[in-house]
């Protein structure tokens, strides 16, 4: 069975690994790398609960193979935490109550984070369209939005490099 | 979902791909964007051998404008397209349709070429192009050849690209004045197909009646669907509500769709007629905003 070396970063650590081509991102994220706070929830490219940032662009990690992102910076919601400090769309999420079943909320943040990376006061329609990716079946999303809003306020108000997560640039 | 075993190998030039492709033959696949090749790997309903990963080929993800015609490469992402000024500006039915591919995290990851090359009538990039009455370029072992889009869609999953050639660009020839564009989709939700969807392109004369007229529908038929007697009707004439009307009509019984999930049959033939109609309201105002 072919087998091929790749180099990942993964949340600003360096890893190595010998994988099978067929083998998928999260497969390895969650299998080999153990970092399994990102979830698989449909497995067909619908849910987003799979949703991990590939060189900061949000994506739906069951739907690459992990060979395509060798040399990648990747980034989970493990890395979103820094020294004890909730990330500020992890507070949000906490303070707002922005979900129920929490089975969705690692790759709902992941969205939430670069879209706030790259838009930092998004409109409540740019909020529900950059999340339409990512489905949600418990809180009608009205408490996402105002987790998603919540950060991003929490986000202006603070230095700069509380935007930035582990790792990332 | 696992897909089955396959041997990858990247490209890193075009002419390293074309090889790869014609040392592999039918037992290779291009991965581009990956977001409909790898869901059907899982599904197993395509097992390829080799897997020819394009994706660091570079020079065939530029979108540019020059002598008249607009460039797309083929590796251009959804994301690209949604976010360009020069297709907000001057291409916004390429916008409207790149805005509703499936979702942004799709949208990320996915290509133009793959879209198209996919050969998918449910996909939304075919019936613009054909509305645009695009070219697209193919690359293979003989060189370059230029296929108009019109004789690209051959089948269900089955376009005129060979085994061995890869898709590196689209070019649609530049609006001329007095012209516009739209695509309108009607999808049960976000990140779905179509239920049914239409393209129009509408260049208008100095009068204001209709010069040019192109129509391309989404999932309606068993490849993407040129309704050319709905433009035939439309042309030399005076744009208005009756004669929209009437050339929707026509768009509708040109199309054939299949009842499943989306609905009926003729259901989707209703909304077929209904996005027609939209689309052809929405590319007059632009073509009218653009005089």
């Amino acid at each position: 069975m072919e087998r091929v070396p790749i180099q990942l970063t993964v949340n600003g650590q360096p890893y190595q690994a010998e994988v099978e081509p067929r083998m998928l991102l999260v497969h390895v994220i969650r299998d080999v790398l153990n970092l399994t706070g990102t979830h698989i929830g449909c497995d067909t490219t619908s849910c987003g609960a799979c949703t991990v940032l590939w060189d900061g662009r949000p994506v739906k990690s069951c739907t690459v193979f992990a060979v395509q992102a060798d040399g990648g910076e990747i980034q989970t919601v493990e890395g979103l935490e820094r020294d004890g400090q909730l990330h500020p769309v992890q507070e949000g999420f906490w303070e707002e109550h922005g979900l129920q079943c929490g089975f969705c909320t690692p790759g709902m943040m992941m969205t939430a984070v670069a879209l706030l990376q790259e838009n930092p006061d998004p409109s409540e329609e740019e909020i529900r369209k950059a999340i339409s990716g990512n489905l949600c079946r418990c809180t009608g999303y009205v408490n996402i939005v105002k987790a998603i809003q919540y950060a991003a306020r929490k986000m202006r108000e603070t230095a700069p490099a509380a935007a930035g997560i582990a790792g990332g640039e | 979902m696992i897909p089955g075993p396959f041997s990858y190998r990247r490209a890193t030039s075009i002419e390293e791909a074309i090889a790869l492709l014609q040392q592999y033959g039918s037992e290779a696949k291009v991965l581009s964007g990956g977001q409909s090749l790898i869901p059907m790997m899982k599904f197993r309903l395509a097992e390829p051998a080799v897997i020819v990963d394009i994706n660091r080929i570079p020079g065939i993800d530029t979108i540019q404008e020059r002598n008249g015609t607009l460039s797309i490469g083929g590796l251009v992402r959804e994301v690209a397209l949604e976010r360009s000024p020069l297709i907000r500006q001057r291409y916004p039915i390429i916008a409207d349709t790149a805005e509703v591919v499936a979702d942004p995290l799709v949208r990320n990851l996915a290509t133009i070429g793959g879209n198209l090359a996919h050969g998918d009538p449910a996909n939304d990039h075919p019936a613009t192009m054909l509305a645009l009455r695009a070219e697209v370029v193919a690359r293979g072992p003989g060189g370059e050849r230029v296929i108009p889009i019109d004789d690209f869609f051959v089948d269900t999953f089955t376009t005129a690209l060979g085994p061995d050639e890869i898709l590196t660009e689209i070019r649609v020839p530049a609006p001329p004045p007095r012209s516009g564009g739209a695509y309108v989709k009607f999808e049960r939700k976000v990140g779905d197909y179509a239920v049914a969807a239409a393209a129009v392109f509408l260049v208008l004369d100095e009068a204001g009646k209709i010069a040019g007229a192109g129509i391309g529908l989404t999932n309606v038929y068993y490849k993407p669907l040129r309704a050319v007697e709905a433009e035939n009707a439309l042309l030399g004439q005076v744009p208005s509500g009756e004669l929209f009307r009437a050339a929707a009509e026509l768009a509708a019984k040109a199309a054939d769709p299949t009842t499943d999930l989306r609905g009926p049959a003729e259901y989707k033939r209703a909304v077929a007629r209904t996005m027609t109609f939209r689309a052809l309201e929405a590319a007059l105002s632009r073509a009218q905003a653009a005089s």
